[in-house]
């Protein structure tokens, strides 16, 4: 296998990430989701809570991209 | 198509050599430059009347403080309003930054890591240092956590010490990576629009629910670092 095509591949493996912070994403807003079934009163509690979980698990997705895009563009 | 991230390249404006060090105005010092005058311009404006009902520049001044001053009482605890004006300044740059950077055209000052790096390791070293002052060497009990088994300790410490030393490295990055990830994806479906001719109306209407998105995502992440940076103040507060 010669070193481009091998890139491509690297490039590939390395956004599988962005699928499981994509599970990682649905689990949050299933959980904040079912929080404000139950409790309704505690929103503004939930709110900065249910978007401060949000920006921690998407920037690991975002990792993942920067990191292909590293790859593609013979950064690394 | 051309390569997605020479959106980012700097360019200087006006050169400035002074020995062998360059410090030259570019783009980044521009809109850096901006933001600051944006800033100052929103608060001296809006609080140079100081009516009892307030107008439209007065209320948004208004609720930028009461909104960090919330946030930083709300996270950091007791004692903590002393760090308001610090915690302000760094939610302001990045959401004046952020916002900035999405006007077409515009640069983003915190797609550049050196920017986002350079704020995050200046609270890592306040953090530590105000620790140290107020805690004194309690300040290394923070690394075991109360209640646990002495017989963990070998775990545990490496991993408290790991998770603490990695905090400006996931602080800055993730800032770094939201505003260049953003807008590299606007910039490829936009060579997308040009590329597919008339089915390019699809790839459009993305580009204006992602900048719609990526509204979003500026105002979210200036709030995530601000809060992360209350909540990381509180260590210098509150002993373990």
């Amino acid at each position: 296998m010669d070193a481009a095509s091998a890139k491509l591949i690297g490039a590939g493996l390395a956004v599988i990430g962005m699928g499981v912070v994509g599970i990682g994403l649905g689990l949050i807003f299933n959980a904040w989701l079912h929080a404000l079934g139950r409790n309704p009163s505690a929103a503004p509690v939930l709110r900065q809570m249910g978007f401060l979980g949000f920006a921690l698990t998407e920037a690991l997705a975002l990792f993942a991209f920067v990191l292909a895009i590293l790859i593609l563009l013979n950064v690394l | 198509m051309e390569n997605p991230l020479n959106q980012f390249a700097i360019k200087t404006l006006i050169p400035i050599h002074v020995g062998k060090y360059d410090i030259s105005f570019t783009n980044s010092s521009l809109f850096l430059l901006l933001t600051f005058l944006a800033i100052v311009l929103l608060f001296f404006f809006g609080t140079a009347r100081k009516a009892v009902v307030p107008g439209r520049l007065q209320s948004s001044a208004e609720m930028l403080y009461e909104f960090t001053a919330n946030m930083v009482e709300d996270n950091a605890g007791h004692g903590s309003a002393i760090y308001v004006p610090f915690v302000m300044s760094i939610f302001l740059v990045i959401l004046f930054g952020n916002v900035l950077g999405l006007i077409p055209f515009g640069f983003t000052i915190t797609s550049h890591i050196i920017v986002t790096a350079a704020m995050s390791l200046m609270i890592f070293t306040v953090v530590v240092l105000l620790a140290l002052k107020n805690h004194g060497l309690g300040f290394f009990k923070m690394f075991f956590p109360p209640g646990a088994p002495i017989a963990m300790a070998p775990l545990l410490i490496p991993i408290e010490v790991l998770s603490f030393v990695f905090r400006p490295i996931s602080l800055s990055v993730r800032l770094f990576a939201n505003m260049m990830a953003g807008h590299v994806m606007l910039q490829l479906f936009a060579g997308f629009t040009i590329a597919l001719g008339i089915a390019g109306i699809l790839p459009l209407t993305f580009i204006v629910l992602l900048t719609g998105f990526e509204i979003l995502v500026a105002l979210l992440q200036a709030y995530v670092f601000a809060l992360l940076t209350s909540i990381y103040l509180k260590d210098t507060l509150e002993a373990h």
